[in-house]
């Protein structure tokens, strides 16, 4: 039996694909992922995210323990502010990528992605079991069920979700948030983060409280062009961004620094897990590198294929994802590549099922948006 | 959904409008909606001689790959180069234009094995 989110019967109102997504029966699309895409990117996009897992980490130790935990720094949060981060094995390796948002001096919500959830809260509880109970009070519960998580990104996002918000929301900056009221009665986290290189927000509500939500959305947005997305488009809008996805760019097999995350690595705050293994492939060099590439041959580049040298005799590195870019009508992709190789303008071939097509690597984002 | 009564189908989900010793092939309306927005489309070269179920060239979805498949023992004699420069053919006219080869059918005996559009249709349903 799959889990369904609350609004599993909103997806199907809306004739939404329904599809298993890691456990999940979520949409893969509505009215179709480059459509779907477009209308994120040019007016706003309305995505059930629910899947993500939430975990609150409370108590007067919290801080310490996240600082620990995490990659990034901690301390630096005020309340109210949200962080990206990772958090590491002792090798270095990712567990996971994650969103931390400080919403008072002694608790933070952790947000992690969908198929890591267990594994992760588990990761959780063996690192408080190693941390120094003198640092303080420590709580560490799994929340996921408790909150409908619902994200509305693009250019009007912030026009639509102020006709339902009790509070001013144009002020929020990005990567911060506000607890308040939305459609009068809905208690919410209002986030100004997301997945998709757009302005626009991320919403925790009450699960119970998801539908009410969702419909009052779509009824304010749909007249300015808003479309709900599913998880096509989610994956389209991320990778033009070359945001990374857990189980493509990122595994426990990766680290940060390689993966681009160098700057989620704070080595010079206290001792976090992790942190010896990544100073030492700081000082010796990393052995690959994460990098956009796009296509000059025809085809389209994809999850798993190799890089080879322009002459196509050397292999040098492998894709983590790929598609044809909606908004640049352009094949592109994201992989790993030997450093020598990663340089903007570096032309290389792509095996695309046994013939090498020529790429080259490219600047990233793919896509910045113009406004 | 009505599929067209002119063709056969395979359970891969290709159609076939036999003419005489020649077909054409494409793929059905399940499949393109199935697929979503296509977006690539490669297509064998000419002359060249496929077996009944071998793979004969790629159709691609933003998400995905996806195998073509010879519905029958057959040498590509044309390939449509209006479906490989405008792939989204595919979703909007399956039946029609987005016709992918023309074969010579080398064995016809290969041909006895495909489904009529009824039983086709009714296929489509157990899937659901």
């Amino acid at each position: 039996m799959l889990n369904r989110t609350a609004l599993y019967s909103e997806h199907q109102k809306l004739n939404g694909r329904l599809v298993d997504f890691g456990g999940w029966e979520l949409p893969v699309q509505y009215s179709g992922v480059i459509d779907e895409h477009l209308a994120c990117r040019s007016t706003a996009g309305l995505f059930d995210v629910s899947h993500m897992g939430e975990i609150q980490v409370e108590g007067s130790g919290a801080e310490s323990y996240l600082n620990f935990l995490v990659t990034n720094d901690v301390s630096k949060l005020a309340v109210g502010q949200a962080q990206y981060t990772v958090m590491c094995l002792d090798h270095g390796g990712i567990i996971d990528d994650l969103v931390i948002y400080r919403r008072a001096s002694d608790r933070f919500l952790l947000v992690v992605n969908a198929s890591n959830t267990e594994k992760d809260f588990q990761h959780l509880l063996a690192v408080q079991r190693r941390f120094d109970k003198s640092m303080g009070d420590l709580q560490i519960t799994h929340v996921s069920s408790k909150f409908t998580q619902i994200a509305i990104q693009g250019p009007k996002a912030a026009e639509i979700v102020s006709k339902l918000s009790d509070q001013p929301i144009e002020g929020i900056r990005t990567y911060w948030f506000i607890e308040g009221m939305l459609g009068q009665t809905i208690p919410a986290l209002i986030a100004r983060t997301g997945y998709t290189g757009e302005d626009g927000f991320e919403l925790y509500v009450p699960w119970d409280r998801g539908p009410e939500l969702w419909r009052a959305l779509l009824d304010a947005g749909s007249p300015l062009g808003m479309k709900p997305c599913g998880l096509g488009a989610r994956d389209t809008l991320r990778l033009e961004m070359k945001y990374p996805l857990y189980g493509n760019e990122l595994s426990e097999l990766t680290n940060p620094l390689e993966a681009g995350l160098g700057w989620v690595v704070k080595l010079q705050k206290q001792d976090f897990i992790g942190r010896a293994a990544l100073m030492q492939i700081k000082e010796s060099g990393i052995s690959r590198q994460l990098v956009g590439i796009q296509m000059i041959g025809k085809g389209i580049p994809r999850h798993g294929y190799s890089l080879y040298t322009e002459n196509g005799e050397l292999k040098i590195g492998e894709l983590t994802s790929g598609t044809l870019s909606p908004s640049l009508k352009q094949a592109i992709g994201v992989g790993y590549i030997e450093p020598t190789y990663a340089k903007a303008g570096t032309r290389i071939c792509v095996d695309i099922r046994g013939s090498r097509v020529p790429a080259e690597v490219t600047p990233t984002p793919f896509y910045r948006r113009t406004s | 959904m009505k599929y067209p009564e002119e063709l056969k189908y395979t359970k891969d989900h290709e159609w076939a409008r036999i003419e005489g010793n020649h077909a054409i092939v494409g793929i059905t309306h399940h499949a393109q909606s199935a697929l979503g927005d296509v977006v690539f489309v490669e297509l064998p070269k000419i002359g060249r001689v496929l077996k009944t179920g071998e793979t004969f060239g790629v159709v691609e979805s933003i998400k995905a790959v996806s195998d073509l498949y010879s519905p029958f023992a057959g040498k590509v004699i044309e390939v449509n180069q209006a479906l490989v420069d405008q792939p989204g053919l595919a979703n909007q006219d399956p039946h029609q234009s987005a016709w992918m080869i023309k074969l010579e059918i080398l064995d016809p005996n290969s041909t006895e094995g495909l489904m009529s559009s009824d039983s086709y249709s009714h296929y489509v349903e157990t899937l659901k």
